[in-house]
């Protein structure tokens, strides 16, 4: 797979192709697979995650702590705010559902990590929904976000051990703004640009959930991060171009990770896991292995 | 190189790829040693497996793992009762395993009739494993390869008596490992391929006269 999100774009132009195509033709080369074996996985990819969405959304699932669980339903039955009826409250909902889903030991899609696995299933599901596109679409939408992820491993890192919440919520915000930017009609050009507006947003973010666990705040991040990815699809597909090149928004993003403190990169040392709730919660709440 | 499907992927229970994924292919591997789902486990959690592993089911999916699930198996939430249905009697302890285990590493105790093994393996992250030891020998096992591993005693030429077995199978070898205890003594033999060698093929390799026991562990990664 490509190493650098800028000569994907220029390939892709060069050759009067999309993206998805590009990333495609690209993964069968690499793997010596055909391009419809690599559809096959992406189609079930996105069978698992619209089966997350919906079972989310029945707001009976909490994780083993039950800290977290019952928020995405509140966002389909609760009271309306100011993005009611529009794709955007529906994208949160779906966000919130998927990542409840993973806290409750559910089927999802690690995309790229299991602690990030809601933003993308949001966003292109979403706005599938919304927009009435097809399947097809929608997993040509997965291969671009899988090329933008594979460019995010390469050269800065998907771990939130190694990198923060920027590499997890971040670069899957990051992936989702791409793909989803291609998939609503935007150019390879406007897709590199809703990558990089979409990672600049969430530079700096630790990864510092309570008492280690995919939980809390993950299940949030993956909200905001699908709110950040649809900043970038608005702004890219309106025009807005980013001046810092793609690739180089990535490349900082993996510098500031390895310069983060150990105590933001998911060892619950700092961030909202060492506020004393934060630590009192995980100590009453979240539960050990017990000796039988 | 980084696979397009290696980032939308894999599929698997929640919540964590380290501690559930990754648990649940050890367990995997493990049942592989004594041949199928063990009547006893003991499995002791080191470091973060043992700090956080209730709450990410880490031991959930190492039952599950041991009980032949495989990561995207909804089962797992349930399997621990399962294990109790099932009869696989198991006990779980938090151990230190030494300064140099990775973080999440866990040794596995399985009986199953005759049937004895020890395995150590560790959670890389994102779902990758890395087996460490198996019944007292140092070994590298991550998985990814249909894996041979056999005990033989050091004589010349058994590499190419292995190769040739494969050969006449059509198994094609992708990585091979010998190791040993002492000059003369024991030799350890790690063979990752590429395609699923049958039950054949390790009854062919232990009726050689100086092979002690050798087994085969299957992928478990995607």
């Amino acid at each position: 797979m490509y190493r650098s999100l800028a000569d994907a774009i220029r390939d892709a132009e060069q050759k009067g192709i999309s993206l998805a195509r590009l990333a495609l033709e690209t993964e069968a080369k690499d793997q010596g697979r055909p391009v419809e074996e690599i559809r096959g996985a992406l189609r079930r990819a996105l069978e698992v995650m619209r089966g997350a969405v919906d079972r989310g959304m029945t707001g009976d699932l909490f994780s083993a702590s039950g800290l977290v669980g019952g928020d995405a339903a509140k966002l389909r039955t609760g009271p309306p705010g100011p993005l009611a009826g529009t794709p955007f409250r529906d994208v949160l909902a779906r966000a919130l559902a998927v990542q409840e889903v993973n806290a409750a030991m559910g089927v999802i899609v690690a995309a790229p990590t299991a602690g990030g696995a809601g933003v993308l299933p949001a966003v292109l599901t979403g706005l599938a929904q919304a927009r009435g596109i097809p399947d097809d679409a929608v997993i040509d939408a997965l291969a671009v976000a899988g090329l933008i992820g594979a460019v995010v491993a390469e050269r800065a890192s998907l771990s939130g051990a190694e990198g923060g919440c920027q590499a997890e919520t971040g670069a899957a915000a990051a992936m989702a703004a791409g793909a989803a930017t291609e998939m609503l009609g935007g150019s390879p050009a406007q897709v590199g640009h809703a990558t990089a507006l979409a990672l600049q947003g969430t530079l700096g973010l630790v990864c510092d959930p309570l008492g280690g666990l995919v939980e809390l705040p993950c299940v949030f991040r993956n909200a905001t991060g699908s709110a950040i990815a649809l900043t970038g699809i608005e702004l890219a597909l309106a025009g807005v171009e980013f001046k810092i090149p793609v690739d180089e928004v990535i490349d900082v993003m993996g510098e500031i990770g390895a310069s983060m403190d150990v105590r933001y990169r998911e060892t619950a040392g700092g961030g909202l896991a060492a506020t004393p709730t934060g630590r009192r919660l995980a100590r009453e709440r979240l539960v050990q292995i017990k000796k039988r | 190189m980084v696979s397009l499907l290696d980032i939308i992927g894999p599929v698997m229970v929640g919540p964590s790829s380290s501690h559930t994924a990754g648990a649940c292919r050890l367990g995997l591997l493990a049942r592989n040693l004594v041949g199928g789902t063990p009547e006893r486990a003991r499995i002791e959690l080191h470091g973060s497996f043992a700090r956080t592993g209730e709450g990410h089911g880490t031991d959930k999916a190492i039952a599950g793992g041991l009980m032949g699930f495989r990561p995207d198996d909804e089962r797992l939430r349930d399997a621990l009762e399962i294990a109790d249905r099932e009869g696989l009697d198991y006990v779980f302890d938090k151990a230190s395993l030494g300064e140099d285990a990775h973080p999440n590493t866990a040794r596995i105790t399985l009986e199953r009739g005759e049937r004895k093994a020890v395995m150590t393996g560790a959670s890389l992250g994102a779902g990758r494993i890395l087996v460490t030891e198996i019944n007292g020998y140092k070994v590298e096992v991550t998985g990814s390869y249909h894996t041979i591993v056999l005990i033989a005693e050091d004589v010349k030429g058994s590499v190419a008596a292995i190769a040739t077995i494969l050969a006449e199978h059509e198994i094609n070898i992708a990585n091979l490992r010998l190791t040993r205890k002492e000059r003369g003594g024991d030799a350890f033999m790690v063979i990752e391929v590429d395609e699923a060698p049958g039950e054949s093929v390790r009854d062919e390799i232990r009726t050689l006269p100086w092979v002690r026991w050798a087994f085969r562990l299957d992928k478990v990664s995607a």
